[in-house]
């Protein structure tokens, strides 16, 4: 087709016109993608580079390791012990089920564990590792190193886990640790990243609870690059973190052992102070429970044996139970007495055997009654009637006093679980607790012991050990924390006339060492290492006259919730006194025949820091001592193996 | 003799037309086809394979292609015009047929050694015809009624072809391509302003229309039109990958990560990393100096087409080489505004870079018809 040139020219003119406005928008477009590019590369670079490094870089928490707890000679009460487990990568495994077939002729794996490890892979990324299972020995791991060609995408893992080598034996003290919950963070109000971890361990009871933070360190990160499926790419680096401090505790753990295995088969509470510097060489609870059951979470079988135990093995008894002290508070209303100056100890009262108060008749445990006694012969034959009437010259406050002075009705704060207060009653106690008035028929009552005074078996060892020394003792768990020495337990003077501690002192002396003490069934005899102690017997239900003119019912008769609680109190050597020992076992039945020969047993182990010769007992009770001896080492090496069991 | 007056005196033959190839040009695009293979060796994690390498591969039979139809006489184009637009449309109704009869969503053909898909090589042919029909209309008849509706029609048909396919982004381009050599032919402007009125005004009713009984699109597409107003509202769904297409386009600040350092593309936080969302690799890598340096060169290649385009006193070869300018152009205009979330992601890959055959092949070409025009120009 021809067409005429100047149709040609106005045609290309207008074609260039138009090239060259469109081309202007373009450049306009052009000048918009620039811009944005500016904007974003230049002006808002570093918001990006955050959401990409963001993007990029997971945070991930590096648990440390919890610190150890020794007692006092270096043994290690909690460790931490090396625990294999064997995770399966899918991705590399190739062939699941051959693999977990091979895996299962290598090594034994219970069936749940396999089909649980299956379910996870199915659900997560085909990268995650996936725990098949915990706890393995040493050879298991072993043999599938061995075997490693075999079983593609398996590997063992090492992580570290709680222990307890003494098991039960220290299970009160020590306490536990256990997966953090959300009962336990919405308890506490601590930031700590490491609470988030999954199933991230922290001390539920005892010392691991309360000194969490010392033990616990804190956490180390490591900084890894994942891509966008979350697959860990490299680990770009790690700061590591700060190990929990390693403590020390004053106990002695062939001590603590020992007192356990003595008391085995009596639900009891035994507590020993070292009267040089307040430490507790052994806070023993029997029956106790092992806890490393709850490290690995306990069976239903087991929590339900250990709550069903009418003994209460959860309960640590030598600081958190209350009992009525009995007659192991006569020193305290005898002190009470002789410091407030209404009696001298060489004033005598006269014991009927029995004491009529307000109209109502207190007995004395002798009925046929002591006749005229003084302060020494009271305590050695504890009669009751001096007491009845020393306490109402004296009355209830300043007996009160005199208990809260000794460290009954005391709280003594130490890092354990429960610790009870006991109870040194007076007259505003009464009318603000119960609301009504003191009568003086519970001063009576309160001088012996029984009524509304309670003392834990802590109690009543630091009471001893204040007799024993005049000293303002406390008691000392922590011996050290990451190697500084706590402050000694050792204090001032307890201000108490020594005369009137000594005249005390050599009446206790006397209830062990003379041939009609009460005590004297539970009589040292190597020279120098002599003890002195005071029985009580404490009832834990009201005889009714009654029953008294029927005879009182033997407590052998009775359902063991029913008889006495047996108490024994004691410290030794009489001259130079090291340790204050306190034994409570609960329905015993007398203090003399149930208490005072655990108390010495303890006592003896501690002054001889280990097994005591046969000449330390009286002769006629050597044979069986030698026995019982035995059947505490066999015992206690039945205990011991826990080392090695995993 | 300088080269323009040498370019415009004297009319070449035979192999001597290789001399009077558009040269710049061809650099141009050689330049931007190297920064993609760059980047495809990048995300590959620093492998020619696989994307890479058949990139080139295609790239110099591309170029060969390119040279070859440079070589053929323009006039030779313009007699074939409408055959070459009337085959592209029946492959159009062919794939749109064979889709339907079962074989999925596809869109392409296979050649045996490429598929080719339709819908590339409609964008070059209805340009052509364009060009052919305005080169053919009488410049006085450009503006009436009856020979503006038959172009339209004429970008209609493969338009709606395409957008049932569904591919939303050819579909723009072939309109905007189209309605390009319209306004450069000359049709009055009036036509154009009516038509932005009432897209104005559709696009409109469509907000307004929301949650009313007369809804005028389905909740998903409001739901897709949210996500690109604002991707934060969807962060792991579908807003997830244009977010992360901005943070690795930020990230690179003025200078860039480093090549084979970027991190979102390394890491497979980019979607697509290798063919639509690739210049978001290049500004994490080259930073904001990559980026811009080739808008540059894009820019470049428009700015010498037109040149030569307005250097051409031949109507067709004029209107065919701004066309194609107008549709490259798009090509990467409507990508980069894609991903730096200044336009939705329609799916428009960023031409020469992008991995991708039939798409290289057919701009090559089509390039290689500016080259013919170029050469064979009236001198």
């Amino acid at each position: 087709m021809k067409r005429p040139v100047k149709d040609l020219e106005q045609s290309s003119r207008r074609i260039s016109r138009r090239a060259l406005l469109l081309g202007s928008a373009q450049l306009g477009v052009v000048g918009v993608l620039g811009w944005r590019m500016q904007s974003m590369q230049v002006e808002q670079a570093d918001q990006f580079r955050l959401l990409a490094e963001e993007n990029r870089i997971n945070i991930r928490l590096l648990p440390p390791a919890r610190g150890l707890v020794f007692d006092r000679n270096g043994i290690p009460l909690a460790e931490n012990e090396q625990n294999y487990r064997v995770v399966m990568v899918r991705e590399d495994a190739g062939d699941v089920d051959e693999v977990l077939a091979r895996l299962q002729t290598i090594v034994a794996i219970d069936p749940e564990d396999i089909e649980r490890a299956r379910e996870d892979m199915r659900k997560l990324s085909s990268f995650v590792p996936v725990t098949i299972a915990d706890r393995l020995r040493w050879e298991d791991v072993a043999k599938i190193n061995v075997n490693a060609p075999a079983l593609p995408g398996v590997s063992a893992e090492v992580g570290l886990s709680r222990r307890y080598p003494y098991g039960a034996d220290v299970g009160h003290v020590v306490g536990y640790v256990g997966p953090v919950s959300d009962y336990d963070l919405a308890k506490i109000d601590d930031k700590d990243p490491l609470l988030q971890i999954p199933k991230f361990q922290i001390g539920k009871t005892g010392v691991e609870s309360k000194l969490e933070h010392t033990l616990r360190g804190s956490a180390g990160t490591k900084r890894i690059e994942v891509n966008a499926l979350g697959r860990v790419m490299r680990e770009l680096d790690r700061q590591e973190g700060v190990a929990g401090k390693d403590i020390q505790l004053g106990l002695d753990e062939r001590l603590q052992s020992y007192a356990q295995a003595r008391m085995d088969g009596e639900s009891s509470g035994a507590v020993v102070i070292d009267l040089e510097t307040g430490d507790l060489r052994a806070i023993a609870s029997a029956p106790s429970f092992d806890p490393n059951l709850f490290v690995r979470g306990i069976s239903v079988k087991d929590w339900t044996d250990l709550n069903e135990n009418k003994y209460r093995p959860l309960a640590a008894k030598a600081v958190q139970g209350s009992y009525p002290p009995g007659s192991t508070f006569k020193m305290v209303t005898g002190l009470a007495a002789l410091e407030a100056g209404v009696i001298s100890p060489e004033d005598t009262v006269y014991c009927p055997g029995y004491t009529n108060v307000a109209g109502t008749r207190f007995h004395c445990w002798k009925r046929a009654g002591h006749g005229n006694i003084n302060f020494h012969d009271s305590l050695k034959h504890s009669c009751d009637c001096y007491y009845y009437e020393v306490s109402q010259r004296v009355g209830i406050d300043k007996i009160a006093e005199m208990a809260r002075l000794l460290g009954i009705g005391v709280r003594h704060d130490l890092p354990l679980s429960a610790i009870s207060s006991g109870l040194a009653p007076d007259k505003q106690w009464k009318s603000e607790v119960r609301g009504e008035d003191w009568r003086i028929g519970d001063t009576v009552n309160a001088s012996i012991g029984q009524g509304y005074v309670l003392a834990s078996p802590l109690q009543l060892a630091i009471m001893t050990a204040r007799i024993a020394t005049g000293k303002m003792i406390t008691p000392r768990l922590i011996k050290s924390i990451d190697g500084v020495e706590q402050a000694s337990g050792l204090g001032e003077s307890l201000g108490i006339n020594e005369n009137m501690l000594r005249r005390c002192r050599q009446s206790m002396n006397a209830v062990v060492n003379d041939k009609r003490g009460t005590g004297a069934r539970a009589k040292i005899l190597t020279a120098g290492f002599e003890m002195a102690g005071k029985t009580g017997t404490s009832q834990v239900r009201r005889i009714t006259a009654e029953e008294r003119a029927r005879g009182v019912i033997n407590n052998a008769d009775l359902p063991w919730e029913r008889r006495d609680h047996a108490l024994f109190v004691c410290f030794a050597p009489v001259d130079n006194p090291k340790y204050a020992v306190a034994v409570v076992v609960e329905h015993g039945g007398g203090g003399s025949t149930a208490a005072s020969p655990i108390a010495r047993d303890i006592m003896l182990q501690a002054l001889y820091d280990g097994p005591p010769p046969l000449e330390a007992y009286p002769s006629a009770e050597r044979g069986r001592m030698e026995e019982q001896q035995k059947r505490i080492a066999a015992r206690i090496a039945q205990i011991k193996p826990a080392q090695d069991r995993v | 003799m300088s080269y323009l007056a040498h370019n415009t005196q004297f009319v070449p033959t035979g192999f001597r037309k290789i001399l009077y190839l558009n040269w710049p040009v061809i650099i141009l695009l050689c330049a931007v086809a190297s920064a993609g293979f760059i980047m495809l060796y990048s995300v590959a994690g620093g492998s020619s394979t696989p994307w890479m390498a058949p990139q080139v591969k295609r790239f110099a039979l591309g170029l060969v292609l390119m040279v070859g139809v440079g070589m053929v006489p323009i006039w030779f184009r313009r007699n074939m015009a409408g055959l070459a637009f009337a085959i592209s449309v029946v492959l159009l109704v062919a794939v749109e047929l064979f889709g339907a009869i079962g074989m999925g969503a596809q869109r392409w053909i296979d050649l045996g050694f490429m598929r080719l898909q339709p819908s590339e090589l409609t964008k070059i042919t209805l340009v052509l015809f364009l060009a052919a029909y305005y080169d053919w209309l009488p410049t006085t008849k450009t503006s009436h009624p009856l020979w503006v509706v038959l172009p339209v029609i004429f970008i209609l048909v493969p338009t709606a072809l395409v957008l049932k396919q569904p591919d939303l982004g050819t579909a723009l381009l072939l309109l905007f391509g189209g309605a390009s050599v319209m306004f450069l032919a000359g049709v009055h402007w009036a036509y154009f302003a009516t038509v932005i009125g009432a897209g104005v005004g559709g696009i409109y009713a469509v907000f307004v229309s929301r949650g009313t009984p007369w809804q005028l699109l389905k909740d998903y597409q409001f739901r897709r039109i949210d996500t690109f107003l604002d991707p934060s509202n969807d962060p792991l769904g579908a807003g997830y990958h244009i977010t992360q297409a901005k943070i690795a386009l930020g990230s690179g600040g003025w200078t860039g990560r480093g090549f084979m350092q970027g991190t979102q593309s390394r890491l497979n936080f980019l979607p697509e990393k290798h063919t639509d969302f690739i210049f978001t690799t290049l500004a994490e890598e080259f930073g904001f100096v990559g980026a811009f340096s080739l808008l540059v060169l894009y820019v470049l290649i428009i700015v010498f087409c037109v040149a030569s385009a307005i250097n051409n006193k031949d109507r067709f070869s004029a209107l065919l080489t701004m066309g194609i300018a107008m549709t490259f152009f798009l090509f990467f205009a409507v990508n980069m505004a894609m991903v730096t979330g200044l336009a939705p992601v329609v799916g428009v890959p960023l031409p020469l870079v992008s991995y991708g055959g039939s798409a290289m092949l057919v701009l090559l070409v089509a390039f290689g018809l500016v080259q013919s025009a170029h050469v064979h120009k009236p001198r």
